[in-house]
């Protein structure tokens, strides 16, 4: 199989698994979505630097693109690239991190070291509201 | 020094996030039992993924920039490292969204009250 292939397919079991196997529903949640955004703009920079500069090169017969980085570096835009990198990287990191936040939820919500949560944050964030339990420590 | 580009990319990652763990409460490295049980499928079943791709040729490394620990089957050392390190990353950017907004992720209890939320509004 191409990496086209198996990355599309690793997104499909990652969500089969997140929704029936482990039943956790994180692609039906706000928080997995806003976590997902912030990681996916941090996976473009650092994987951008790791395709950009040829640490990582993909074959072009393997990848949308058709692009193979042996004498230079791969387009920065365009022919199956996004930041240097082939966009079956997102693919693949959004599989890699359903499943890894999909095992997170799942061992939580099965007792282990389920609590306490996470929060309330130490600095302020922009659009705060105030917690009501802020300054009570820990639990 | 250019052997620990990868490596680089990877502290990068891991500093990047793990101020989090204390300015957001994120308790994930406290948690580490659960945290390991978290990470280990997660490697599994990438690095042998990673470990087809390199048979098939998808894709290869330049070996000036990776340590030179190499696993059988042509895998770096520093690949089974991202593995470990972008599910902690992952965990600890859920879990402070979670500090943050107060929103549920799914390991709450139906009917408890987080942080002063009901759960169940996403």
């Amino acid at each position: 199989m191409t990496y086209t292939q198996l990355a599309l397919a690793g997104v499909v079991v990652a969500v089969l698994v997140d929704l029936f196997a482990f039943r956790t529903a994180l692609v039906r949640r706000r928080a997995f979505w806003a976590a997902y955004a912030i990681i996916a703009f941090f996976q473009l920079v650092t994987n951008g630097i790791l395709t950009g500069f040829r640490i990582v090169r993909y074959d072009g017969a393997a990848i949308i693109g058709s692009f193979t980085p042996t004498s230079s570096p791969p387009p920065f835009m365009g022919d199956g690239r996004i930041a240097y990198a082939p966009i079956e990287d997102l693919l693949f990191g959004f599989a890699l991190v359903v499943l890894a936040l999909s095992l997170w939820v799942f061992w939580g919500r099965n007792g282990l070291q389920r609590t306490p949560y996470s929060g309330p944050p130490r600095i302020p964030y922009p659009g705060a509201t105030q917690d009501p339990r802020s300054g009570s420590g820990g639990e | 020094m250019s052997h620990l580009a990868y490596v680089g990319v990877l502290a990068f990652i891991l500093i990047g996030t793990g101020w989090l763990e204390i300015a957001m409460r994120t308790r994930v490295y406290s948690k580490w039992r659960r945290l390991l049980l978290s990470i280990v499928p997660v490697v599994v079943v990438f690095s042998a993924w990673d470990l087809y791709a390199i048979a098939q040729g998808h894709w290869t490394f330049d070996w000036a920039h990776v340590t030179g620990v190499v696993f059988p089957g042509g895998l770096p050392l520093d690949e089974v490292l991202f593995f470990v390190i972008v599910p902690i990353a992952a965990i600890l950017t859920l879990e402070a969204v979670r500090s943050v907004k107060r929103w549920p992720i799914g390991d709450e209890p139906a009917d408890e009250i987080v942080n002063g939320r009901r759960i169940g509004d996403r």
